[in-house]
């Protein structure tokens, strides 16, 4: 006897989002993109960078800054990576990090932690003191002037650095570099260095 | 290198050189050669060229055997499938440039399958590096998304400790390629560094047993379900947990399916069995995968042409999820229960963590009506063209139940996957996750290789077969005893079958009316060729070519209408899977 047609089959209720997650029919639960900052300690060699980059590259992770830099150990590096991913991603990102062998250790950093970014701003000279002024507002201060420009240092979170850039649009901005964001959790919470 | 790793090695030459006191190495090449010794490495399959030459001249004085293979792609498959079956990691050997770019389809092939393997490609040296030298490309950048790690050797004092770890990284924990390469002022340097012995890097520590509250939680759902069921992945077969399964589902009664790499895990057929799910597998299996409420999933990393579209994947069941590498649990489908570990350590664990065998005589008799009610049947008309199930099932039934069966990729891969009786782990040898056309031929040279008293047959379609057919020289001069069998449509017959469905019939580029006959190319390499035309002929020629003492080739004239069943389209449901094309009309 042959069994039943396709669309006479038995067939269950359920059903999964496109996250492979069961859920309930009637409902739609999908997760939400929320930005998360991992900071991971790898080891300081040759094509790591890439391979990080890679990683997320390929496998559609949205990064939206990515810093390295030495640390106290000259073998390890840490790497900070902002990601605006929903949770499975973050998680699914963090796993993915991980498994690289040159990796030595990834957290996902709490909200409150320590975040800060650094911007160079150029802009117009014309009125050195009003640039002073909007400066001494967001903390920064003048590293450069000549009778034409002013570039000015800041530091701080994400937020203060977009609104300073709008701020300094006043002055006509001629150029910005922003080093992306670079964070360590608050308190006495440390990275493991070994594994 | 970390700075680590000269010490590292100096702390072991001591004990080194006792051991293998006569044989010091004086070159980057002979430490290489001497990683590959050390690790236990008794094949090489490669190709000569300019830039690898230091490490052939080393291999000179080595007892390993190299096998030159007619092109890389051979190489990285035959060193593939050698993995599969011995596994240990297969270890394949190319020049730069061209050499090393030909190897990657077969690194990444191994890659998708998680199937050990070591690459080793020669390079420009190091000063040359960069400035677009003569066969240079950046193989360490080209590789890296497809190995489990690719190095860079520029230290001929580290540079089989590099080749050591990567052996070792290449078979510990989840299986998987490396590479090394291989600048040529490193591997023609000078050193007196013994390798030492295989040893995963210090930041590689894979999971052994699972959390044993999870494995609690998951053996009280998993005794609880109405209707359980395991799905074995190709995991299963890397962990060697074969054995382990075959106990927990025979003596706690779970009916079990598996997915294709994880063909020959479980015996099909054993009453339990459900064979294999997925695109092109079993109806019983689709069903019961699809109306199960607890599914025990081993060693799998739930790929598309197994779930069909997520949504309508399993929905009713709990996911017990058990996965070495961390990044597989809830990677594609949520594991309600995630267990980290080796499926051996595991499937153990949970089988002394289960209070109980699940109560399902119901589940399970519902499993034995849909296998009655959706056997893997074809048409046996009484007149040709031949079908290609029944050449199948005929070889299936000759040949002892340890014979390995290799496969290109493409119709006569399923036929081959769904018509043999596979009984034991590592007789399955194909290209899963990549689905590389042309794997056929070098993969039952490695396969064969790696088991040389187990009979192998490899089924391989006309269009995969002219893929990598140089690979025949290679087993004629070998002298290699296997059964190539071309089932001949005359056509890339999936994608004309994929034309035919869902492309109104428009056959682009997929029907081949100019192949040449291959009884006559086989015999041209040195091979034994045999055309198959008749049913009146099909256990004849399987048992001369069978017989005949090295490589054989059967020409099997196929009907070319025949068409791959059950079959769920891509991103479909697996409960829906069609039968026939008046089905496939109806999804």
């Amino acid at each position: 006897m042959p069994g039943p047609a396709p669309d006479e089959r038995m067939r269950p209720a359920g059903r999964r989002n496109s996250q492979g997650i069961r859920i309930d029919p009637e409902a739609e639960a999908t997760h939400q993109p929320r930005q998360a900052v991992l900071s991971a300690l790898v080891k300081h060699e040759p094509g790591v960078l890439s391979e990080v980059s890679s990683l997320f590259s390929r496998r559609q992770f949205n990064i939206e800054s990515l810093t390295v830099g030495p640390t106290v150990d000259h073998d390890v590096a840490r790497m900070t990576i902002v990601i605006e991913e929903p949770d499975p991603g973050v998680q699914q990102a963090k796993k993915q990090l991980e498994k690289l062998v040159p990796t030595i250790s990834v957290e996902e950093l709490e909200p409150e932690a320590t975040r800060r970014e650094l911007a160079l701003i150029k802009v117009n000279g014309e009125k050195p003191d009003d640039v002073q002024a909007v400066a001494d507002m967001y903390g920064g201060q003048a590293v450069d002037v000549t009778t034409d420009t002013v570039t000015v240092e800041l530091t701080g979170s994400q937020q203060k650095i977009d609104a300073a850039v709008e701020a300094f649009q006043q002055f006509d901005v001629q150029e910005v570099c922003r080093t992306g964001t670079a964070a360590l959790e608050r308190g006495a919470d440390t990275l493991e260095t070994d594994d | 290198m970390s700075e680590g790793a000269p010490v590292q090695q100096e702390d072991e030459t001591e004990a080194e050189e006792e051991a293998t006191g006569d044989k010091p190495v004086e070159t980057g090449a002979e430490s290489v050669v001497r990683a590959l010794e050390n690790a236990g490495a008794e094949y090489v399959f490669g190709v000569q060229g300019g830039a690898i030459m230091p490490v052939y001249d080393a291999l000179y004085d080595s007892d390993m055997n190299h096998v030159t293979m007619a092109h890389e792609q051979g190489a990285s498959h035959a060193a593939d499938a050698y993995g599969i079956v011995s596994g240990e990691p297969g270890v394949c050997f190319a020049t730069s440039g061209p050499g090393a770019t030909n190897l990657i389809t077969g690194i990444a092939d191994a890659n998708m399958d998680s199937d050990p393997m070591i690459a080793l490609t020669g390079q420009v040296p190091t000063n040359f590096v960069g400035n677009d030298a003569f066969q240079e490309t950046d193989t360490v950048g080209i590789s890296q998304p497809v190995t489990k790690h690719s190095y860079f050797a520029d230290d001929s004092d580290t540079v089989g400790f590099d080749v050591s770890e990567a052996f070792a990284l290449a078979e510990e924990g989840r299986q998987g390629p490396t590479l090394v390469d291989l600048p040529k002022d490193v591997t023609q340097g000078e050193t007196d560094v013994q390798p030492g012995e295989p040893k995963a890097p210090d930041t590689y520590h894979p999971p052994e047993e699972a959390d044993d509250a999870n494995v609690q939680e998951a053996a009280d759902a998993l005794a609880a379900a109405d209707r359980p069921v395991i799905l074995a992945g190709g995991g299963v077969i890397k962990a060697n947990a074969s054995n382990a399964l075959r106990d927990f589902a025979i003596d706690y009664e779970v009916p079990v399916m598996t997915t294709m790499p994880g063909i020959g895990s479980f015996p099909e057929d054993h009453e339990l069995s459900l064979e294999w799910a997925g695109m092109h597998g079993t109806g019983y299996a689709n069903m019961a995968i699809t109306n199960t409420d607890c599914l025990l999933a081993i060693g799998t990393r739930f790929d598309d042409r197994l779930t069909g579209g997520v949504d309508s994947f399993a929905p009713d069941a709990e996911v017990i999820h058990v996965d070495i590498d961390p990044a597989e649990i809830s990677k594609n489908i949520h594991a309600d229960y995630p267990l980290i570990g080796d499926a051996k350590a595991v499937l153990r664990q949970l089988y002394d963590a289960m209070p109980a065998a699940p109560d399902c005589d119901e589940w399970r008799e519902q499993c034995q009506t849909w296998k009655a009610e959706y056997p893997m049947e074809y048409e046996t008309p009484d007149d040709e063209p031949l079908k290609p199930q029944y050449v199948v099932e005929k070889f299936s039934e000759v040949t002892p139940d340890d014979t390995i069966v290799t496969t290109g990729v493409g119709q006569h891969q399923m036929w081959a996957s769904q018509f043999w009786t596979y009984r034991e782990p590592r007789t399955w040898v194909s290209s899963h996750g990549l689905g590389t056309m042309g794997y056929g031929v070098p993969s039952a040279i490695g396969a064969k290789l790696a088991a040389p008293d187990q009979e192998v047959v490899c089924f391989d379609g006309d269009g995969s077969f002219l893929m990598t057919v140089q690979g025949l020289s290679v087993a004629v001069r070998e002298n290699l005893d296997i059964t190539y069998v071309v089932l001949n449509n005359e056509a890339v017959g999936m994608v004309r079958q994929w034309q035919d469905g869902f492309y109104e019939g428009r056959r682009m580029a997929s029907e081949y009316p100019w192949i040449p006959e291959f009884d006559k190319l086989a015999e041209a390499f040195g091979a034994q060729g045999f055309r198959l035309e008749d049913y009146d002929d099909v256990e004849e020629t399987i048992e001369a070519a069978r017989e005949y003492d090295g490589p054989s080739v059967i020409d099997a004239i196929i009907d070319p209408a025949e068409n791959v069943y059950p079959m769920v389209p891509s991103g479909g449901d697996n409960g829906l899977f069609a039968l026939n094309e008046d089905h496939l009309d109806q999804l």
